[in-house]
């Protein structure tokens, strides 16, 4: 969403500023441009930024086609050199861009007061954290860190349901976002205060734009869409954070479960092509594929598979090295069996010239395997146990030598299995009988 | 870049003349395995071939035998379990994971712990038990699986009486059953998410302590296998990508409930093999992604886990040498490209340390130096004789002997009987 890269930046503090000031000038201004309505709103959704946003002194300042810096300074962390420059500015001169800075930004940030001095907190005794007399990992907590803690352990022990306490988690959150306790009683409050869920779907979308991997922050989602019992902007919002990041683990996770629990299936394969467009690597694309299919159609009607198969065949030719592609297929076959598929083996060996790889190797060694393992009367078994051999020696020695052990293993399995007594000697490892002393100790129950 | 190639061709001959053995990244085939991108640059193929370029600087300077900076790794955690700075406020809330993380870097290094702090270490950890039982991320938090899996691990490396004596085995039974839901699978923390990481925390504690009752692991191993999906591997809950991590969280729990052998075993071992990267010698942690040091061991501590699994099956073809991954070119990768001079492992080249990461590239260092058993064993060090790390569990990540030690104490105690009932957490908030 951000205009540079996956992370807020000075031109959107600079965009965002200027939007602003369009819709002081216009009030409908950005209504025909949804695109850009929807990014001012969701910037100024983010908490610091609302809190900047209702401040009095913010709203007097003038327009001055600098409001980017004012923006950035009050919310955001800056390099220290940077807040130096801009606190020795404070000549008093009408509309300078260093006076409007100054004029707002004191009661924010300069003017930061600590929970424990504040006058509507004092009747509440922080608590300290008590690591006992000689703490280890002791984290160097910053002086506002400590007091935020002190005052939230206060708040839990006195079990206080109150908008003070509400407003202290937001502020814990943004000290820690991972710290499940106060996300769990920020939970609890939502529900005592009877709080606005919608106005907690906007807070949550900005956090977990800001911190995509934390597990807590889509757990909390996830709760208020159930409260709400509305997932109609889930999919939208999660297709949002893929954008910037096309493989989180968490986002494809909420992403399955809203598909699961509301049903909302429609037009998914639509959009894991669209993603294999932009990237045919992409595994977790890959997998939200067999998803899909597996929760709809399922495989095992054969023009599905059909086409499954011949789609992905098409996405190999595009690029033979990419092993998701290579693991589909042998994953949508697996059930069936890979030397059951009519014309299979003839499609595969075809593309040796063009498209070799040490997966398509790996793929007719399996494919052999499996015409061996079924005693399949369409191939001339003793032909697939040779040339499977062949292969993994192949592939142990020259084409993916990095799997050397797993390729001989795999080549005395089929010898074990498959042979008739006089192996083709591939490996270097001859099998000894099993003896108890060879197996690792790993079971508890194991003296 | 020709340049680069023949910069490394030069050297790559001296190092095959100076060095003995000759480092697998220095051979001449080692170019051939640089990731081809077939022409189609997608978002993927640019970070591969980049991470691949940051890669392969690295490895030039090694004209001599890769070494261990011991000393400076040593310093990093005995002042980290002191002292951290306040970048460590994002962890604020995993505390016991920072003593786990460290105290087994050490137990691999074989550093002793003094006893002084190993008290003061087993004090903390009390003040981070819930009264609720269970640990939590530190005092006054609530208790959540992942903090009581890394206490439990912790004071069961320093194996002292005091430290086993630290855990509530009652209240730990009582936390369990509130956190177990019907389906088999278990929250994080009261009110908190689902993923197969929990039932491997469960597992782990539960085993460890001997506090395993009849039902409490009902249901669980059959959640586990659902995880396991068309690539082989296993996702975080069923439906989900195979991921490292939580393949060997599902794996490793399955093993310890006697169930592994339920598993699809063959293609599991297809796809975690496959995750070891050709040219870059480590682990990724899911197909197409980067390399990453910590899958040294969540990945490829699956391989005797695996071992196991297939030997207890009757398989008689099984290597009796060596784990079935390149155990050299993983040694390799963590020793070129995974230290950080000034002390602490980390992830991949241009990337900060962390005590997460000097564990499990400490760990998965470990399962490559040591095939097998206390009867069969097998080490190979890459590099100088000092580079050699102590053995560590594969399902539990601390030594063996504090395994033996710590079952061999609490099986000596009752198992507890479960004191409360507690309903389905699903619908607290």
């Amino acid at each position: 969403m951000f205009q540079i890269s996956s992370q807020i930046s000075f031109a959107d503090y600079n965009l965002f500023d200027l939007l602003l000031n369009h819709k002081v000038l216009c009030s409908a201004s950005l209504d025909s441009f949804p695109a850009l309505k929807s990014y001012v709103d969701k910037i100024a959704a983010r908490p610091k930024i609302k809190a900047l946003l209702e401040c009095e002194n913010f709203k007097k300042l003038p327009i001055n086609g600098n409001g980017a810096v004012s923006i950035m300074s009050s919310v955001e962390e800056i390099s220290n050199s940077v807040a130096e420059d801009l606190e020795e500015d404070g000549v008093e001169e009408e509309n300078t861009v260093e006076e409007a800075e100054m004029e707002y930004e004191e009661p924010v940030k300069g003017g930061y007061i600590f929970y424990r001095d504040r006058k509507e907190w004092a009747d509440l005794e922080p608590v300290p954290q008590d690591d006992g007399p000689n703490p280890v990992v002791k984290i160097a907590y910053s002086e506002k860190f400590t007091d935020v803690f002190d005052m939230f352990r206060a708040l839990l022990q006195n079990d206080e349901k109150s908008e003070r306490a509400f407003a202290l988690t937001t502020e814990a959150i943004d000290l820690n976002a991972a710290n499940y306790t106060v996300w769990h009683y920020r939970r609890v409050l939502l529900q005592a205060l009877d709080k606005d869920l919608r106005e907690e779907m906007k807070y949550i979308t900005a956090i977990i734009e800001d911190q995509p991997k934390n597990y807590q922050v889509w757990h909390h989602r996830r709760m208020v869409v159930e409260w709400l019992n509305d997932p109609s902007e889930e999919l939208q919002f999660v297709a949002e954070i893929l954008s910037q990041d096309a493989k989180n683990y968490h986002a494809w996770q909420h992403r399955q479960w809203v598909m699961q629990e509301y049903k909302l299936w429609d037009g998914e394969l639509e959009y894991v092509e669209e993603l294999l467009e932009e990237d045919v690597r992409n595994n977790s694309a890959w997998n939200q594929r067999h998803f899909v299919i597996n929760h709809t159609s399922g495989y095992s009607d054969s023009s599905i598979l059909d086409r499954e198969v011949q789609y992905t065949l098409k996405q190999i030719k595009k690029a033979p090295h990419n092993e998701s592609a290579w693991n589909y297929l042998n994953g949508i076959l697996q059930d069936g069996g890979l030397s059951s598929f009519p014309g299979l083996l003839e499609q595969v060996t075809e593309l040796q010239d063009t498209c070799s790889s040490p997966y398509l190797t790996a793929f007719l060694v399996d494919l052999y395997e499996d015409a061996l393992e079924t005693n399949s009367s369409s191939y001339d078994q003793q032909e697939m146990f040779n040339k499977a051999l062949e292969l993994c020696k192949f592939l142990a020695e020259e084409k993916d030598t990095i799997r050397r052990e797993y390729w001989n293993y795999v080549s005395r399995s089929l010898q074990n299995t498959y042979g008739s007594g006089d192996p083709v000697s591939a490996s270097s490892d001859p099998p000894p009988p099993p003896s108890s002393s060879q197996l690792p100790d790993m079971e508890p129950s194991d003296p | 870049s020709c340049s680069l190639s023949i910069t490394v061709h030069v050297f790559s001959k001296l190092i095959m003349e100076e060095a003995s053995p000759p480092l697998r990244c220095f051979s001449e085939s080692h170019s051939s395995e640089l990731f081809s991108d077939d022409g189609v640059q997608t978002v993927t193929s640019r970070e591969q071939v980049n991470s691949n370029k940051m890669i392969k600087w690295m490895i030039l300077p090694y004209f001599f035998r890769p070494t261990l900076l011991r000393e400076q790794h040593y310093h990093y955690l005995k002042k980290g379990l002191r002292h951290l700075s306040d970048a460590y406020e994002c962890l604020d809330a995993s505390r016991p994971w920072l003593c786990y993380w460290i105290l087994h870097s050490l137990e691999l290094l074989e550093e002793p712990v003094p006893a002084a702090v190993a008290s003061d270490v087993c004090q903390f950890l009390a003040r981070c038990q819930s009264p609720t039982g269970g640990f939590s991320g530190g005092p006054c938090q609530h208790a959540h699986l992942a903090p009581t899996y890394a206490a439990v691990n912790a004071l069961c490396i320093l194996g002292t009486e005091e430290a086993y004596k630290v855990i509530n085995r009652e209240k730990l039974l009582d936390f369990l059953y509130s956190v177990k839901q019907p389906d088999g699978s278990f929250v994080m923390h009261v009110g908190g998410e689902v993923d197969v990481r929990s039932a491997y925390c469960a597992a782990s504690v539960a085993s460890l302590t001997n506090i395993i009752t009849p039902t409490l692991f009902d249901g669980t191993h059959n959640w586990i296998l659902s995880c396991q999906n068309w690539e082989g591997g296993l996702g975080g809950v069923p439906g989900l990508e195979a991921h490292g991590g939580y393949t060997f969280c599902g794996t490793a729990a399955l093993v310890i409930l006697g169930k592994e052998h339920m598993l699809d075993l063959k293609t599991l071992l297809r796809w975690v093999t496959s995750r070891q990267m050709r040219f870059e010698g480590g682990f990724q942690g899911r197909c197409n992604k980067l390399v990453d040091g910590c899958y040294s061991f969540w990945q490829a501590g699956l391989l005797p886990l695996l071992h196991r699994a297939l030997f207890k099956e009757g398989d008689s073809t099984l290597s009796v040498s060596s784990w079935m991954f390149e155990r050299k070119a993983l040694q390799e990768y963590i020793l070129l490209c995974c230290q950080n001079p000034g002390g602490g492992l980390l992830d991949k080249p241009g990337k900060s340390r962390d005590f997460y990461h000097t564990c499990y590239c400490l760990s998965g260092l470990s399962i490559a130096q040591h095939f097998g058993n206390k009867d069969l064993h097998n080490e190979l060090i890459l590099g100088r004789d000092e580079n050699r790390l102590a053995p560590t569990h594969p399902v539990y990540n601390i030594c063996p002997e504090k395994v033996a030690q710590a079952i061999e104490h609490f099986h000596r105690l009752p198992v507890p009987v479960q004191t409360e009932s507690t309903p389905s957490t699903m619908d607290q908030s």
